[in-house]
């Protein structure tokens, strides 16, 4: 019994974190780091935890019903999708695996979140010189254009050497 | 469900109550999950008041941030306006969410942003002035957002783990939020004469409504040292105003929050029950 039970979570686990996001589709919300936890409780509904990336994130509610209909049509009847506020994302949970599909689609992956002390958070005014190497061609002559893009977790970027545009992972 | 794509899936038209995607009312509820007991040490009614006054300065913003939407002077700004608005949205949605499930009536999130009145909001008259120039929009942005980002990072550590949790979060997307309108305030204050000048109108005009965002709270040297630092950097002056009589924490507007609102109401008013 209890190995069926610990075969069952594990089968569980692996189906919800199998589900794209569906902003980034090439990322799995495992990959993308919000599904912060899968277990199955004593009268055997499976819970799952998701943890936004940002507050007015649109698309928390299509993973949500993605990873219940996930588990649903793999035979799991009772399912309960929880969301996690504490503590908030971050770009650092993003795995290797999912920079490394990043990178591969275009899009630069995040590099790693400001550290901050508890306490306010200091204003900088002068230019932060950041490096972001253009996805497509490696050059690390790039530039950003914008620090809001097509969705809240990204900023537009280009590079000076092929000249092309790119998408970028904001830090947060 | 097809594994393909999550929105083919749902476009089929699944049963499921939760497979709803578009956006509308008749969202569910984003705490759904999130344990909402208050701790005892908690007084209810005060924690309901500081969610709905935080979630009406969203959501009123947010409604001024979405105007720039095909206005703004280049699609970048106008990208990042929208995102800007889109995440205080976001923190209306919880902050609604969380007055619903202390202020004792139960309310959703679209009872409070569709079917309360203009005297019924508490958000302060700064959020719903008018956009005005780009001068403007930035400056009010720059003060809003300090003022938002100090506070909540006060608020990370209040007692309540559910408006802590909202503020916690909060502070990232805030810390963006102030540094793209400190930017654009240097940009303009030190720019040419023209935006120099409109950096000056906007200051005149907004400083008399800067008071009523410390009413409450003691975080008033840490906004007014961040405020102190950008207009520096701007050749801007400091504005010592005598603040304007009243209070929209007490349901006193302004003449622009009622078209505001009957614009955003709209919908949702002549079709209570809908959901799409």
């Amino acid at each position: 019994m209890v190995t069926t039970v610990l075969s069952d979570v594990r089968r569980a686990r692996h189906l919800a974190e199998q589900v794209p996001d569906p902003e980034l589709p090439m990322l799995t919300l495992a990959d993308l780091g919000v599904l912060r936890g899968v277990t199955i409780t004593a009268d055997g509904t499976v819970v799952a935890d998701l943890t936004p990336t940002y507050s007015g994130c649109p698309a928390m509610a299509e993973m949500r019903a993605g990873v219940a209909a996930r588990l649903r049509d793999a035979g799991f009847d009772r399912v309960e999708i929880r969301t996690v506020l504490v503590p908030p994302w971050t770009s650092d949970w993003i795995t290797p695996e999912g920079r490394r599909k990043l990178a591969e689609h275009g899009i630069a992956p995040p590099m790693a979140a400001p550290q901050r002390p508890a306490g306010p958070v200091p204003l900088t005014l002068s230019p932060t010189r950041r490096t972001v190497p253009c996805p497509r061609c490696q050059s690390v002559d790039t530039e950003e254009t914008s620090r809001f893009a097509a969705t809240s977790c990204k900023a537009l970027w280009r590079c000076l050497t092929c000249r092309e545009p790119f998408e970028y992972v904001k830090e947060i | 469900m097809s594994d393909d794509h999550v929105y083919l899936s749902l476009a089929e038209g699944h049963d499921d109550s939760d497979a709803r995607w578009a956006f509308g009312t008749g969202f569910e509820d984003p705490l759904h999950g999130v344990d909402t007991a208050v701790p005892e040490t908690v007084d209810a009614a005060r924690l309901a008041a500081t969610c709905l006054a935080l979630g009406d300065d969203a959501l009123v913003l947010a409604q001024r941030l979405a105007e720039w939407v095909t206005r703004a002077p280049e699609l970048e700004e106008e990208m990042a306006l929208a995102n800007i608005g889109l995440d205080l949205l976001g923190q209306a949605r919880l902050l609604y969410a969380r007055c619903g499930q202390t202020d004792g009536t139960g309310r959703t999130e679209d009872a409070y942003a569709y079917f309360r009145d203009t005297g019924d909001f508490r958000n302060v008259r700064l959020a719903e002035l008018p956009n005005g120039d780009f001068a403007h929009s930035v400056l009010r942005l720059l003060m809003f957002a300090s003022w938002r980002l100090a506070h909540f990072t006060e608020l990370a550590g209040t007692p309540d783990p559910v408006l802590a949790a909202i503020a916690a979060k909060g502070v990232k997307e805030l810390t963006y939020h102030r540094q793209y309108a400190a930017e654009w305030v240097v940009r303009l204050g030190d720019g040419t004469e023209e935006s120099h000048a409109r950096m000056l109108t906007a200051l005149e005009s907004q400083a008399p409504y800067w008071e009523e965002l410390f009413a409450a709270e003691d975080v008033r040297d840490a906004v007014l040292a961040d405020l102190r630092q950008v207009l520096d950097a701007a050749g801007l002056p400091v504005p010592d105003p005598a603040p304007l009589p009243g209070s929209g924490r007490d349901g006193e507007h302004t003449e622009h929050l009622a078209p505001l609102l009957a614009e955003l109401q709209s919908v949702a008013r002549a079709h209570p029950e809908a959901t799409w």
